[in-house]
């Protein structure tokens, strides 16, 4: 395993390539928002300017972002793990037609799915102004993430065998579903919650359509920024959203995190 | 609540099974299950010895009049986890998220026992199944025969009133398998309790059985001791399927049982029995008086026996002989039968 070959060299250049073309732009944008003239470039110097301005206009998009997506988490969880709980228990014919419906809003262009929403419920009390609106489309748009990663899990575990073991011990269903269901499924609620939040976080399709003046979030805020604003602005406005996202992911990560220790154990 | 003084006697009335796309799994089925007897349900895959275990268990409904007694009572309509019934599985369904000691411990921890008293009994059964050492591994680091010991150990903790295990030694390699046989064995005549075992391995239904029931199809074929389903099958399945039969074709005449190869002392026989039924270890080898003349077709030395295969004008014989004398393919042999070890069927199938 010492000596390496061309060939590994030759990977290893190809490979780094590849990377340095994805990530050089999103450093470029990076900096370009900590730069005081992107046109004449670095020598103009840093500065936290653009953050700040960004931060003036649109921290409330921000915030929507962030209260939007913890709110469609919350709505995948109730909804998706007793979906997903339902499905892996019955054989039914339907309950598989079910399965793949569900993923029917990841197929279908978002622009599509906002424009039914619209049509169905424009005129239905103050919804469609409501931050609730968009809400509703991203649960739409991310439930299947969820209740596909949380029944991959539950079928990889034999749930069933499991809970009719709990069962055979004296576990009555709610006894059942919190010691040992819930647990058990910690990985696919994980893996579920990770992809929700990222996705109602990031989504704009559906959200452009979906949005009033009054209810911007994040990503609309910052095509409309990138389209309205200095480039420094936006690429600002793109560092902040990076600054706001990669905590919140790494928090859901280390919530999961003593469970999936306790689970796998340390190899002896 | 008081415990009967004696183990769990269960009474299946009519329980068939037919499942959502009308597949029967189980022909109606009526049977007693003795007081702290071991009771096996042997056959092929697909006989409904799993549904049946399944249906005392409470895992599944009987069809509509079907009803299990526990005791005397109707539990038909009880769910599982109100029938205090041990469970063993083949896959042993142990819980990742918790380690041995809270597997073993979780039936108590739901019956809402007392943490002291709770960790005295899990400490009980541990030092019974002799995994003392491993109460704080998780799941996933035990070996299978472990994993095996810590479900059996888990299914004890609770005191059941009846023990189920379905098919526990199959996913085990052989040897372990023989270990733990021996050790189950042990384990339930202590216990004295009332424990039913499916399995496809009549070896280990042999080993373990009280009684066997021996089913097909959905149907019981027959139902006694092992000695009483080895010696006396009652149908040509039990006689095929449990242990090497052999089979030789022929014609009643006079009190004899006329073949290509000899005539055989045949007492009892039908007269119009066209074949007869005998067991390898019946035949053996005679110089030179034997009933039957053949040729040896081949032999397999197995260590403490070789087994023979023996060519009678035709039909083939099995052998089981001293396994220090060899034989050459093609040798002549003659043989005779053990007087009064034909095996007759109860029944004309």
């Amino acid at each position: 395993m010492r000596r390496r070959g061309p060939a590994f060299w030759c990977l290893l250049a190809f490979t780094l390539l590849v990377c340095a073309f994805l990530i050089v732009p999103v450093a470029m944008s990076m900096l370009a928002g900590v730069t005081v003239n992107y046109q004449s470039g670095l020598s103009s110097g840093l500065t936290l300017r653009w953050v700040a301005q960004v931060w003036e206009g649109y921290s409330d998009t921000i915030f929507r972002s962030m209260g939007i997506a913890v709110a469609c988490l919350a709505c995948t969880l109730v909804l998706g793990v007793p979906a997903a709980y339902a499905l892996n228990r019955s054989q039914s014919v339907p309950a598989r037609v079910i399965e793949e419906l569900l993923v029917m809003p990841v197929a279908i262009p978002g622009l599509a799915t906002a424009m039914a929403l619209i049509v169905t419920y424009n005129t239905l009390g103050n919804f469609r102004t409501s931050w609730t609106f968009i809400l509703v489309g991203h649960v739409l748009f991310t439930l299947p993430f969820m209740v596909r990663s949380v029944l991959a899990v539950m079928a990889a575990v034999d749930l069933k065998t499991l809970e009719e073991g709990a069962a055979s011990l004296g576990a009555g269903f709610r006894q059942r579903f919190f010691s040992i269901v819930l647990p058990n499924c910690r990985p696919g609620i994980l893996a579920g919650s990770l992809m929700v939040v990222t996705l109602s976080m990031g989504e704009f399709n559906m959200t452009w359509l979906l949005h009033t003046p009054l209810t911007k979030t994040l990503p609309v805020g910052l095509a409309d920024a990138y389209a309205s604003l200095r480039l420094e602005v936006g690429s600002a406005y793109t560092l902040v959203f990076f600054l706001m996202i990669v905590p919140l992911l790494v928090a859901i990560q280390l919530l999961a995190r003593p469970v999936q220790l306790a689970g796998q154990g340390a190899p002896r | 609540m008081s415990q009967p003084a004696l183990p769990l006697a269960i009474r299946l009335e009519r329980c068939a099974k037919t499942f959502a796309d009308g597949t029967r799994a189980l022909e109606p089925l009526d049977l007693e299950i003795r007081s702290g007897e071991t009771l096996v349900f042997l056959g092929p895959s697909g006989c409904g010895k799993t549904t049946t275990l399944r249906i005392i268990a409470g895992l599944e409904a009987p069809d509509e009049g079907g009803r299990v007694l526990f005791d005397g009572t109707d539990v038909t309509a009880l769910p599982i986890e109100r029938r205090n019934v041990g469970l063993v599985f083949q896959s042993y369904a142990l819980f990742p998220n918790l380690d041995v000691r809270g597997n073993v411990a979780y039936g108590l921890r739901i019956r809402g026992v007392a943490p002291a008293e709770r960790a005295a009994r899990v400490d009980e059964v541990l030092a019974m199944m002799r995994i003392e050492a491993l109460a704080s591994r998780s799941i996933d680091q035990l070996s299978g025969g472990q994993r095996q010991r810590v479900a059996l150990a888990r299914a004890l903790a609770v005191r059941p009133r009846a023990l189920l295990l379905d098919e526990p030694l199959t996913a085990l390699d052989a040897k372990l398998r023989d270990t733990l046989r021996l050790e189950i064995d042990a384990l339930l005549r202590r216990l004295g309790i009332t424990s039913i075992y499916v399995t496809h391995d009549q070896a280990e239904a042999m080993a373990l059985g009280d009684r066997i029931v021996v089913m097909d199809h959905g149907r019981v074929a027959q139902v006694g001791a092992p000695r009483e389903i080895y010696h006396a099958p009652a149908s040509r399945f039990v006689a095929d399927f449990i242990g090497t039969m052999n089979r030789l074709e022929g014609r009643v005449e006079a009190g004899r049982f006329l073949t290509g190869a000899g005539a055989l002392g045949a007492p009892g026989l039908d007269q119009g029995a066209r074949e007869v039924l005998f067991r390898p270890e019946s035949v053996r080898l005679a110089e030179d008086a034997g009933e039957l003349a053949g040729t040896v077709s081949a032999a397999f030395f197995l260590g403490d026996h070789t087994r023979l295969f023996v060519d009678c004008a035709g039909q083939q014989v099995v052998v089981e002989c001293d396994g220090r004398r060899e034989f050459a393919r093609g040798a002549s042999v003659r043989l005779a039968l053990e007087p009064g070890t034909l095996v007759i069927l109860r029944e004309g199938t």
